[in-house]
């Protein structure tokens, strides 16, 4: 289970006008802004739970993901998974969790793919046997046959992120936390990477928590959206919830794209 | 254990693939130590009295320094490092249950392993075939030898401890560039990389040969050939595993604190 209460993320941001005057003078004087990233963000979520996590950019989607994976330490809130506060016990945490930055690559850039996944293998500490019913697993459900022997520098952005994705369950986690999973990939990739995530879940129950900015994913995935926009929580519910919040009556037949963009202006948080 | 051996293991296989760039770093590792060798020929032959070493003695340092240029080199350490902590690739290694201080320190043994195996060797070869002046000669006795590779493992802990910190530093700065060029700056010259210590005028030697940089390449170099030997040489080693041990504590210690004040920007 996640709860996450009340918290608060800034950040300090070095501003300075245009023109070369104004940078001698930044040399000796920096002014910074604070930058709320974040404000009392509070929700629960369930085990077995797929959630989806959608804003504008900037909303805060990104940092909200690192606190849940203890990479970021917010200025104050609590938050708690499984029972453990995620920056406090970092090592124990990321044991159970999974994490894909979609902008991002955990893989070697110069050595086949296979051989990243060993070496995550033994920093989790993986069993053998363990280790290759998953890999089994995965790489029948991602279609990994053909590539695990590829240089990860040879591959496509589809191929590479299903391999990321891969790369992020080989231990097992309960949690899978995925950051624009789905970012830059064609219509194929994109089917693969979400009926894969429906599996996941129905299989082994993993929660998931989805950041996307692609509507259709949150519509093929989320049974629970969470809407949040200049740090804070604006909407908790389901898609339907969304829908009645965007448009009062009129429009209905709007697409997901359109319904999105009139709530994001309806709230004024763009 | 293994988690830190499987690092090693990965950074020596990414440092085999490539091939062309060992074959040509060899060529101006060879070129320079050839070029190394004549200048301090010229000075040796203007005065023998005031060379502080014996000429045999410089010239096995120097071809060893070549050999193993890519195991003490402080100048382009691991860049995947610094191109983790500028991108932001960092977010994966803080996702894995691993300390951030031994895990970088394992892979970046294993790099410089992984090339010093490539480099030098065919450099060894070489240089114990070349006209006699210029000849690598073998070590003085089996036990300098013991030494030599004793000194050598502590050396490369120093120096891979050294690193760790301009990397743990660069937490603390948006570019790593400015940190780097003055660390690699003073390193080439505090260490013996430009020119081996014994040249440096008294009182600075003295002063120098205190500083963890004098426990990298310094020591085992000069054992190989005897040029460092009796209580001088066992008060060398003992500075080295204090510098050692110093350095790793100093490292780990910032690394925790800047684990917990990293800001991973963007995305």
């Amino acid at each position: 289970m996640i709860t996450m209460e009340n918290v608060c993320k800034s950040y300090k941001v070095a501003k300075r006008n245009a023109g070369l005057k104004e940078a001698c003078k930044s040399l000796f004087h920096r002014e910074t802004e604070k930058i709320q990233a974040l404000s009392n963000i509070s929700f629960t979520i369930q085990d077995g739970e797929m959630v989806g996590y959608i804003g504008p950019n900037g909303a805060g989607k990104s940092s909200t993901i690192k606190i849940l994976s203890g990479i970021l330490t917010p200025d104050s809130g609590t938050c708690m998974i499984n029972g453990r506060i995620p920056w406090k016990n970092r090592i124990q945490h990321v044991k159970e969790i999974g994490v894909v930055f979609g902008q991002r690559s955990q893989l070697w850039w110069d050595i086949p793919v296979i051989d990243s996944f060993e070496l995550l293998k033994d920093i989790y500490s993986i069993p053998t046997p363990n280790y290759n019913r998953k890999l089994e697993e995965l790489t029948e459900l991602l279609q990994l046959q053909e590539i695990l022997k590829t240089p990860t520098r040879q591959l496509s952005l589809g191929q590479r992120m299903r391999c990321e994705i891969a790369a992020s369950l080989l231990h097992e986690p309960k949690l899978l936390f995925l950051d624009e999973p789905t970012i830059g990939l064609d219509a194929v990739s994109k089917l693969a990477v979400r009926d894969f995530i429906k599996k996941m879940n129905a299989e082994h129950g993993t929660t998931v928590i989805l950041t996307t900015h692609d509507m259709q994913d949150i519509e093929a995935l989320a049974n629970r959206v969470i809407l949040i926009g200049r740090g804070k929580v604006l909407l908790d519910g389901t898609l339907d919830d969304m829908r009645r919040t965007a448009q009062s009556g009129e429009n209905t037949n709007a697409s997901l794209d359109q319904l999105v963009a009139d709530l994001y202006q309806n709230m004024n948080i763009l | 254990m293994k988690k830190y051996y499987s690092f090693f293991r990965l950074r020596f296989q990414s440092g085999l693939q490539y091939r062309m760039a060992s074959l040509t770093a060899l060529t101006t590792q060879f070129m320079w130590g050839l070029m190394e060798c004549l200048a301090f020929k010229a000075l040796w032959e203007s005065d023998i009295t005031a060379f502080p070493m014996e000429y045999s003695a410089l010239v096995s340092y120097i071809w060893l320094r070549q050999a193993f240029f890519t195991l003490f080199n402080t100048l382009s350490t691991d860049n995947d490092i610094f191109n983790m902590i500028v991108d932001g690739g960092i977010s994966y290694e803080l996702c894995r249950p691993i300390s951030l201080y031994s895990m970088w320190f394992s892979r970046n043994i294993g790099g410089r392993l992984a090339q010093a195996t490539l480099r030098s060797i065919p450099v060894l070869c070489v240089s114990f075939l070349m006209p006699s002046p210029f000849q690598l000669r073998l070590p003085i006795n089996l036990n300098a030898f013991l030494l030599f590779i004793i000194t050598m493992v502590l050396g490369l802990g120093v120096t891979v401890a050294f690193c760790m910190l301009v990397y743990i530093l660069c937490f603390f700065t948006i570019s790593p560039q400015g940190l780097r060029m003055v660390m690699t700056g003073a390193v080439e010259l505090l260490s013996g990389d430009l020119i081996p210590l014994p040249f440096i005028p008294e009182p600075f030697r003295s002063v120098i040969e205190l500083l963890p940089f004098a426990s990298m390449i310094n020591v085992p170099f000069r054992i190989y050939s005897g040029d460092l030997a009796g209580s001088e040489m066992i008060h060398a080693i003992i500075l080295q595993a204090f510098w050692l041990v110093v350095l790793i504590l100093i490292g780990s210690l910032i690394c925790k604190n800047a684990e917990k004040k990293v800001v991973v920007q963007g995305g």
